[in-house]
């Protein structure tokens, strides 16, 4: 019949328009997503740039993250840990917690936490003695066999997404001494129950040593912390002794294990291996010295000069492949393109700066804990130098051992052979089937499974089924936007997943909103605002004849090449572009339309607005005892250093300016918040119809 | 302003577009696509092929011994072809009312959803369950119980393109 037959075609085309639609706005979350991660990483270097060029006066502002723990000793620390002289109140209605705990303490724990009630802070900071002092005794590579245990659970990334926690163990049960579980890191950061996740693993952990093994992740990690979330969230519902709490996690993240290995056959770690990944010699790191896998390496280990990889090269006779790698970007090394992502650095910010090869090179060395110059390794690994100072080989074999951990945090899989470094991530690398076979064999494993990305369905196999991606944390972008998934392995060792989502509304949503990704696109247009400069002189260029139009071919390709963040732009475009006349666009107004209110100093503020994220990373770290005030003079001074490192020029008026307009305490200190409220102002008067139930917390 | 190109431009603008369409599923960026998910491409760039017409599609542009992958060597010459010529044009709104309306043999303005359901799966080129119950979830009004099709055009239509 013609009738039924004409509907059905319509109806199915609208429904592949938006299956598009929903496949796109996973890229844009993905690509946003990895060049935030890389901008972190860039901001770490932008650490190592000041601490090289800046006087002692304005090193302090920052050397405090550099430095070493100061409370170093075990008997230091336990008292640090005092909880003793915080007494809990009467009116407390929350969880109490005695010690050692019981089944039916952290059956409360997690009742308590479902209800949104938070554990008191004496019991908090007991708990976390109690949790640190257990780490400590774990091997690097927990052991783990089916023979006891029977069947293991095995979670990913769950990112403070408590109702997927709780998800999960009301599906599969919690943990017990029948019931054991792997939670594979990535417990904290963007969610907002980052702090009840981390206290429910613990007490399970402490209660059940045997039987629920913890794997860090990239998030667990103080540096990272303060970009995305954690440290906020802990600040924010821990006025008082957030602070303490803080510290005292900086140092029990160090403490986690690195990975777990089940019946000897299946390896678990958070992100991957990469060509260099030796189980024995991770096994023997002193895993707690790396309390950031983000850190420079130590100033006395540029000093040791020649010397030093003569004695690397003892350690390790594998470390030439690795130096080849990170060497290879001298070699034009392809990048890995997913959508010929490109490498953003800060300094591409002002476009007529571009990054050599060596410069980029320089980068990554240091990020990976290596100092010196290509030529001058090269050279002295020729020589056959003997290491006549012990502590610089130790320091050699200690940075060599960051950059192991570094990948096994890091690292993402690609499907052609070989291993490069990770440019999208901007740590760790990506490796190929090869390097998985390699490494499997290497150890007499059969299985990789890892987390650390996002899977639409929860998780996803790769290379020859050899490698198993587990993502735990549902609607992880936006909702709707995937499931959630665990695996159980039974003591035949072949995986059955479990998929999930989250926020029961999901089921009700009807097609077109469950597809409308209404976030991304808000997240689109942010950075679109962020770059109208770029795309204004952009457009200009195509625009000669100074009609003030351009063609929508035009728009794309310059979109493309201000933004580079390798997305559909002509899929998109019906999305981002609303007014045409004739296949053309009034750029200008189409600009004007992106945020409402018109920026005085506009391009000052575009700055400000895209480095958002990154000051406030740096606002928060030179607010080095979290009081969320920071004073003026070192808003001015860190100001002054970002623009000189961006090469900018900004006046001291300029900057006067800005924070009259942005309205300050009078007494000369910068509230934090207050200060980012400002952005915030800024996406809301954006007029994009807002999502009721988001699960993503803003930063 | 009419936008005075050539036709190799505007065949290169067609080639950029139905690339980035094809990328949006290339997860691999291995120059292919699950040949399932072709007529998500072909639709997304404004075609309205019936299930028959698309078979045919793939075949054309399938492998000599089909491998359950599509190569975009092969794709993009006749994916070209089909914007070129026009091909698989879209429905007029009009047209579709009217489609409607036909099934609507008692002029009522709204379906019943067991009426849809019935003609969806068995009439044309039949629904599968789940297309189906997917369809009747977005275009049931709630508190009616009916889908009132006038409406459920004007909501599913994408403007652009």
């Amino acid at each position: 019949m013609r009738a039924a037959l004409l509907i059905q075609r319509w109806y199915r085309q609208y429904v592949a328009r938006l299956e598009m639609r929903r496949r796109c706005t996973w890229h844009i979350f993905q690509s946003i997503e990895y060049a935030g991660e890389q901008d972190q990483i860039k901001l770490y270097n932008f650490f190592g740039y000041l601490m090289d060029h800046f006087t002692p006066a304005n090193r302090n502002l920052i050397s405090h993250i550099f430095r070493e723990n100061e409370i170093c000793r075990d008997i230091e620390w336990e008292r640090y840990f005092c909880y003793k002289n915080i007494e809990v109140p009467e009116l407390y209605s929350g969880p109490h917690l005695s010690f050692p705990l019981t089944v039916s303490n952290v059956a409360d724990l997690v009742e308590a936490f479902k209800n949104k009630q938070q554990l008191h802070t004496r019991y908090v900071l007991q708990l976390l003695l109690e949790s640190w002092k257990l780490l400590r005794m774990l091997p690097n590579i927990n052991q783990v066999s089916t023979c006891q245990t029977k069947e293991i659970t095995i979670c990913g990334d769950l990112h403070g997404h408590l109702e997927d926690l709780l998800l999960v163990f009301y599906k599969n049960g919690m943990p017990s001494v029948e019931k054991s579980y792997v939670f594979n890191g990535d417990f904290v950061d963007r969610g907002k129950d980052s702090i009840e996740i981390l206290l429910i693993l613990f007490a399970f952990m402490l209660l059940y040593p045997n039987n629920v093994h913890l794997n860090r992740g990239n998030h667990e990690d103080y540096i990272v912390n303060l970009r995305y979330g954690f440290t906020k969230e802990v600040l924010g519902k821990y006025r008082l002794h957030g602070k303490k709490i803080l510290k005292l996690l900086q140092k029990i993240f160090s403490w986690l294990p690195l990975a777990t290995v089940i019946d000897q056959k299946v390896l678990i770690l958070h992100g991957g291996i990469s060509d260099t990944t030796d189980l024995n010699i991770i096994a023997q790191a002193d895993r707690h010295k790396y309390v950031s896998t983000l850190r420079p390496p130590k100033r006395r280990w540029v000093a040791s000069g020649g010397n030093s990889t003569a004695g690397r090269h003892k350690v390790n006779g594998r470390m030439d492949n690795s130096l080849q790698r990170h060497c290879s970007l001298a070699y034009n090394s392809p990048l890995r393109s997913r959508y010929n992502f490109q490498s953003r650095s800060m300094q591409n910010f002002s476009s007529k700066v571009n990054l050599a090869v060596e410069e980029e090179l320089k980068e990554q060395r240091r990020m990976a804990g290596l100092s010196q110059s290509y030529h001058d390794l090269r050279s002295s690994l020729s020589s056959d130098s003997d290491s006549d100072n012990y502590e610089t080989y130790e320091d050699d074999s200690n940075e060599w051992k960051q950059v192991i951990i570094v990948d096994m945090l890091w690292s993402d899989p690609m499907p052609q052979d070989g291993c490069i470094p990770n440019e999208v991530r901007g740590g760790g690398c990506y490796w190929g089937p090869d390097v998985t076979e390699k490494v499997l064999r290497r150890h007499n494993l059969q299985l990789l499974i890892r987390s650390h990305e996002c899977k639409q369905e929860g998780y996803e196999f790769c290379h020859n089924r050899k490698v198993l991606t587990i993502f735990s944390a549902s609607n992880y972008y936006e909702v709707g936007s995937n499931r959630g998934a665990y695996i159980r392995l039974g003591p035949d060792l072949v995986p059955h997943f479990i998929q999930y989502q989250a926020n029961r509304s999901t089921r009700e949503l009807t097609l077109r909103q469950r597809y409308r990704g209404t976030f991304s696109l808000r997240a689109l247009r942010e950075q679109l605002f962020a770059h109208k400069s770029d795309l204004l002189y952009a457009f200009q260029d195509y625009d000669t004849d100074n009609t003030g139009w351009i063609s929508l071919k035009h728009w794309a390709t310059a979109v493309e090449a201000v933004l580079r963040l390798g997305l559909p732009w002509r899929v998109l475009r019906s999305q981002l572009v609303t007014t045409t006349q004739d296949g053309m666009l009034d750029y200008q107004g189409w600009l004007r339309e992106l945020p409402i209110t018109e920026p005085k100093t506009e391009s000052l503020l575009e700055t400000m607005y895209k480095q958002r994220s990154n000051l406030e990373t740096i606002f928060r770290i030179i607010d080095s005892d979290h009081s969320g005030l920071i004073s003026f003079e070192e808003f001015r001074q860190t100001w002054k250093l970002l623009s000189s490192h961006l090469k900018m020029e900004i006046s001291d008026e300029a900057i006067l300016d800005m924070a009259v307009s942005i309205d300050f305490n009078k007494d000369g200190s910068i509230d934090i918040n207050e200060f980012m409220e400002a952005f915030r102002l800024v996406d809301r008067t954006m007029n994009l119809p807002s999502e009721p139930n988001h699960t993503k917390t803003d930063e | 302003m009419a936008d005075k190109e050539s036709a190799e431009a505007v065949i290169s603008e067609i080639h950029r577009r139905i690339a980035e369409a094809f990328n949006v599923f290339d997860n691999e960026s291995s120059k292919s696509v699950d040949v399932r998910e072709v007529g998500t491409i072909i639709r997304s760039l404004g075609c309205f092929p019936s299930e028959a017409e698309l078979h045919e599609m793939i075949a054309e542009v399938e492998e000599e011994e089909p491998t359950g992958y599509i190569r975009f060597e092969k794709f993009l010459p006749a994916m070209t072809k089909v914007l070129m010529e026009r091909k698989f044009r879209p429905i007029p709104k009009d047209v579709l009312i009217q489609a409607f309306e036909v099934l609507d043999q008692e002029k009522k303005g709204y379906l019943e959803a067991e009426e849809l359901k019935k003609y969806m799966t068995q009439e044309g080129e039949p629904f599968s369950q789940d297309e189906v119950e997917e369809m009747l979830s977005a275009a049931l009004d709630n508190k009616e119980n009916v889908i009132f099709y006038k409406d459920l055009v004007s909501k599913m239509t994408f403007e652009d393109l």
